[in-house]
């Protein structure tokens, strides 16, 4: 597995769950300060973290399906890009990043957020 | 490997949309070059009539503007007319004097217009209507001349001068034929479209021939002569009378021509190296003047230039309609009267409405509308799907409306409704909203309006009036694709059809090998795909698939239903509505250990326990399992309810057990897995209290047995049941409903609920298969029961696995530790 390289300090870094507790395509809910995060882990292997809040109205994009780098949203099927953050167009909005990142099979989250990839 | 070269001449719709349609198949395979004589990026020809009649801009109507040849590596040679090819050497040469060479030729020169071979048709003011050029011509002339005279009263002509007279003109058109429109329209529609084109101040001169265009003092055209003498003023002209396809170029160089370019289906001209798409080309005898049919070309051209070769073009039926603002026609196929044909006429003239259906052997061949088109997509669907309507014939005429619909407070008519008027009530969306995404984004499909607008993207029950509106945006450029060549999704260009077959053949047993198997462009599917070609694996390959969680949607996913807020909704099963004090005991117990937040009796028979948190399901179902109950599907695809009435058992008037059928039914069907939802009742006696007549199976006591009663809908447009068959005993109900339902499971689309199955392939197929052989009967019913052995309660199930299987918690929120 492999996430993106990420700026953060190591001190920040959560112990979350065993790589393996993610399973393929799908995704799990962790409950921290901040809210809801969902990790996904997609076909290729990555994992994402995102504020577990569809920007549409709030829906939990972790129980959507996961296809390519995108999560469709369960309740009504907005498209969010794990990797930017970004809904896609025709739908408008973003959702909060996380780094994440899996050391020795082991899933381990910063809830320092990720800065936006573009301007609003 | 050095790309190869492909040369396009013509820079318009049809050449243009193939290489947007090339692109994506094969982005890399040519170095593209293209020639066109005007001098601007492609455009959309059609909207040119709005332009005229200042409903639009010219800047609103490009299509692809200079920038996206830039993006897309394509070298464009606008205003630069190619005037030679040099087949040997292959190589073009334009007026200026640039060259090309290529590997690949695309012809998409068009049409030029058809002028009348009349003294005076070169004087200044005498124009034909096809380009930005004519267009801005007849615009400045509006300002500085009054009199307008259109020659031909096609969809064109008409077009033209309502423009003119919008823009102030005195316009007079003139027809060598009888009635106006005469290709599109019969006499009574012509006559009734002329009369409110009169209404809004057009001039009408029928029969008329034109001898000759006659100079003024100022050097241009001042009238207009006709064979019997007499003649009016003119100093505008504007020749509408016909287009012939541009072969001028094809022809020198030799290549072979009849009226159009000839073409075969995969649109090759009789020198293998040359493509031709669009007006120039003739196909089957047919050279086309509608977009529609253009756009079809040109995806099977694509096809062939990428070297994928396959897909054929076969020819089109095409549909015209009139776009000016407030009259509403609509023409599509054939309705000559031509014999063996019936037409269903309705006309009523003080409404200013005539809708005339032209059937042949039970199919829709032909109609004509006018006043109210809503209709008129429907129409064309059914001809084009040669759907038998025999079923349908005695509401045909009240439109697809006539069938039952709720939802637009009975608004159907698109063009009646103002622009602020809410079309999709699940989005939230406008008919201006959508009337301006399909002008400024170049919106040619309903596909296209979903993904641009989200109109009808949801629950689809607005399908009807946005098709509506893009007929009427459009005019016959509106594609309807032919539902069954439609792709699954914009992962594959494979259909339903197309797939289930390969899954099949080729004994694929899970979603992602159907995916690598069948050349999937997305790695992973969408979710509009995974979860069908999972269910297409599973109900092939029973016992013999995998199912993959991960390619279901939530609900079935988790066993309950999503809320809004992100909880989940439990319901157990009430075998056929009834319960016991243990049940309702146990059900009580669980949401008061649960706090569960609403409790509610549900439109199914059964009971439904509201907002309960995720983490929470395992629990619970561990407690109803223990009381007896297990899972209602209430989320799933698949098996819901069996609705019944008190019945024999109880009732004065039952003639039938029908609670003891009912749950005999849900039994037997229990965890079955469909493509849709699947809902049935057992009514003890005609009056048919568990209404059965809205059923996907509705089964009917009567004193001597049964009836059957099939592909009723009480959603989003309530469809009434159909009958399939009488029967007495409770077996027999049992193997036919049965036999039935795995008809509609081996062959049902993904999310196809049994009506529209039925739709698609008429009740008598099912009757073959299901009432008038017993083999046929018995083998399906075989196959029901033996994919449903086994069956297991899911929740119990999960209940077991979270015990058993680290994954498995994966209901459970995770915390984070430092
Ligand atoms: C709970 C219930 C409403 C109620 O409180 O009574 C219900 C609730 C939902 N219905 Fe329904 N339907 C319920 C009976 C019905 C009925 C009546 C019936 O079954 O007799 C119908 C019309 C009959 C029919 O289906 O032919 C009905 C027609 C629909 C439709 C439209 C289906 C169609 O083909 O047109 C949908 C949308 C869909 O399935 O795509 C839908 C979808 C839904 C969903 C699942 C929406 C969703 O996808 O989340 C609702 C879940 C609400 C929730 O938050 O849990 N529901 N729904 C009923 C559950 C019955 C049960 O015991 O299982
Ligand atoms: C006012 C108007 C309204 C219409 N309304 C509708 C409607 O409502 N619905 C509908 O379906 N259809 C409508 N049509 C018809 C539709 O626009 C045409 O069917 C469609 O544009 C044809 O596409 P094409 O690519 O074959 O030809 P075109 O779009 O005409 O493109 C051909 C291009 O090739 C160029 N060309 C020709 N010869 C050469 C050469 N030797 N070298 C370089 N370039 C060359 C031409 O200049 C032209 O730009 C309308 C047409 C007009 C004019
Ligand atoms: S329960 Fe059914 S009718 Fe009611 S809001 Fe939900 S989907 Fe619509
Ligand atoms: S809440 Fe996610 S799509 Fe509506």
């Amino acid at each position: 597995m492999s996430a993106h390289p990420v700026q953060t300090a190591s001190n920040d870094w959560l112990a979350i769950c065993p790589a393996s507790a993610i399973p393929l395509l799908g995704a799990r809910v962790v409950r921290t300060a901040l809210g809801n995060v969902a990790i996904f882990r997609n076909q290729d292997d990555q994992v994402f973290a995102v504020q577990d809040a569809c920007p549409h109205k709030g829906g939990p994009l972790s129980q959507g399906i996961v296809h390519g780098l995108t999560v469709t949203c369960p309740l009504h099927a907005w498209k969010i890009d794990l990797d930017c953050g970004e809904a896609i167009a025709p739908d408008q909005g973003c959702v909060a990043r996380y780094p994440v990142q899996v050391r020795d099979q082991h899933v381990y989250l910063s809830l320092t957020p990720l800065p936006r990839t573009t301007e609003t | 490997m050095e790309k190869q070269k492909l040369v396009m001449i013509g820079n318009g719709m049809a050449g243009v949309r193939t290489l947007e349609e090339l692109l994506k198949l094969a982005p890399d395979h040519y170095e593209i070059t293209v020639f066109g004589a005007e001098p601007h990026g492609n455009y959309n020809r059609i909207l040119l009539s709005p332009v005229l009649s200042g409903e639009m801009t010219l800047p609103e109507i490009m299509l692809n503007d200079l920038d996206w040849y830039r993006d897309n590596g394509i070298t464009l040679h606008a205003g630069r007319k190619v005037v030679g090819i040099d087949r040997r050497q292959r190589v073009v040469t334009a007026d200026d004097g640039t060259v090309a060479s290529y590997d690949r030729l695309l012809l998409a020169t068009g049409s030029n217009p058809f002028i009348l071979p009349v003294p005076g048709r070169d004087l200044p003011g005498v124009i034909a209507y096809r380009d930005i050029a004519d267009t801005e011509t007849m615009i400045a002339t509006a300002s500085a001349h009054r009199h307008a005279v259109v020659i031909g009263a096609g969809l064109l002509g008409l077009e033209a001068a309502n423009g003119l007279l919008l823009r102030g003109m005195n316009v007079t058109v003139v027809h060598v034929g009888d009635w106006i429109m005469e290709r599109q329209l019969d006499r009574t529609a012509g006559g009734m479209l002329q009369r409110s084109l009169e209404a809004k101040g057009m001039r009408f001169l029928l029969a008329h021939h034109t001898s000759e265009l006659v100079q003024g003092e100022s050097g241009r055209v001042a009238a207009i002569r006709f064979k019997n003498g007499d003649s009016i003023p003119a100093d505008l002209v504007v020749m509408a009378a016909g287009i012939r396809p541009n072969i001028e170029l094809a022809k020198a160089v030799g290549i072979q021509c009849n009226r159009g370019v000839l073409v075969s289906d995969t649109l090759q001209t009789f020198d293998p190296a040359i493509y031709a798409v669009g007006e120039c080309a003739e196909h089957r005898g047919v050279a086309y003047g509608l977009v529609a049919p253009l756009f079809e070309q040109a995806k099977v051209c694509a096809n062939h230039l990428a070297q994928f070769g396959i897909g054929r073009y076969t020819g089109s039926v095409t549909s015209t309609k009139l776009k000016v603002t407030g009259i509403d026609v609509f023409s599509a196929g054939d309705f000559s009267s031509a014999d063996g044909t019936e037409d269903i006429v309705l006309h009523d003239p003080g409404l200013g409405i005539y809708k005339r259906v032209v059937v042949r052997d039970d199919k829709v061949v032909g109609a004509v509308m006018i006043g109210d088109t809503a209709d008129g997509s429907w129409y064309f669907k059914l001809l084009k799907d040669q759907q038998d309507i025999s079923n349908i014939r005695d509401h045909l005429l009240f439109g697809q409306h006539g069938l039952g619909d709720v939802g637009h407070k009975g608004e159907t008519v698109a063009a009646n409704l103002p622009d602020d008027a809410e079309v999709c009530g699940c989005n939230g969306v406008c008919k201006g909203d959508i009337v301006k995404s399909i002008k400024g984004n170049g919106l040619f499909t309903l596909d296209e309006v979903r993904k641009h607008t989200k109109a009808s993207s949801s629950c689809g029950s607005c399908t009807g009036l946005v098709e509506q509106i893009l007929a009427s945006t459009l005019g016959g450029a509106y594609q309807t694709t032919q539902s069954k060549d439609k792709p699954v999704c914009g992962c594959t260009h494979l259909s339903h059809g197309d797939v289930r077959t390969a899954i099949r053949e080729q004994h694929l047993l899970s979603a992602l090998q159907a995916m690598k198997v069948l050349d999937w462009k997305t790695p992973s599917g969408c979710a509009s795909c995974r979860p069908a070609l999972n269910y297409y694996c599973l109900s092939s390959w029973p016992h013999e698939a995998t199912d993959d969680p991960q390619s279901r949607f939530i609900n079935e996913r988790a066993h309950a239903n999503i809320q809004k807020d992100g909880t989940y909704s439990v319901v157990p099963r009430m075998w056929g509505g009834l319960t016991t004090p243990g049940e309702l005991r146990a059900i009580a117990d669980a949401a008061e250990k649960y706090a569960v937040p609403t409790i509610k009796v549900t439109g199914g028979q059964r009971i439904d326990l509201l907002g309960i948190r995720k983490d929470d399901l395992p629990a619970i179902w561990a407690d109803l399992n223990k009381a007896g109950m297990v899972s209602g599907h209430a989320y799933g695809k698949s098996i819901r309810t069996v609705k019944t009435c008190v019945g024999s058992e109880h009732c004065r008037f039952g003639t039938q057990r029908s609670m003891d059928l009912g749950v005999k039914l849900e039994k037997m069907l229990f965890d079955m897995y469909s493509p849709h939802k699947v809902k049935l009742a057992v009514s003890g006696c005609p009056r048919n209290c568990a209404e059965a007549g809205i059923k996907d199976v509705g089964v009917i006591g009567v004193d001597s047995g049964y009836e059957l009663y099939v592909a009723g809908n009480g959603g989003i447009k309530t469809e009434v049941a159909q009958f399939l068959a009488k029967v007495k005993t409770d077996e027999e109900v049992m193997e036919y409903s049965g036999a039935f339902l795995q008809l509609y499971r081996e062959e049902g689309w993904y999310l196809e609920r049994t009506c529209h199955y039925i739709e698609r392939v008429g009740l008598d197929h099912a009757k073959a298969q299901v009432v008038n052989n017993a083999t046929r009967r018995r083998e399906l019913f075989e196959r029901l029961l033996h994919s449903l052995q086994g069956a297991k309660d899911p929740w119990a199930e999960r209940v077991e696995a979270e015990r058993t299987s680290a994954l498995a918690r994966e209901f459970q929120t995770l915390e984070a530790t430092a």
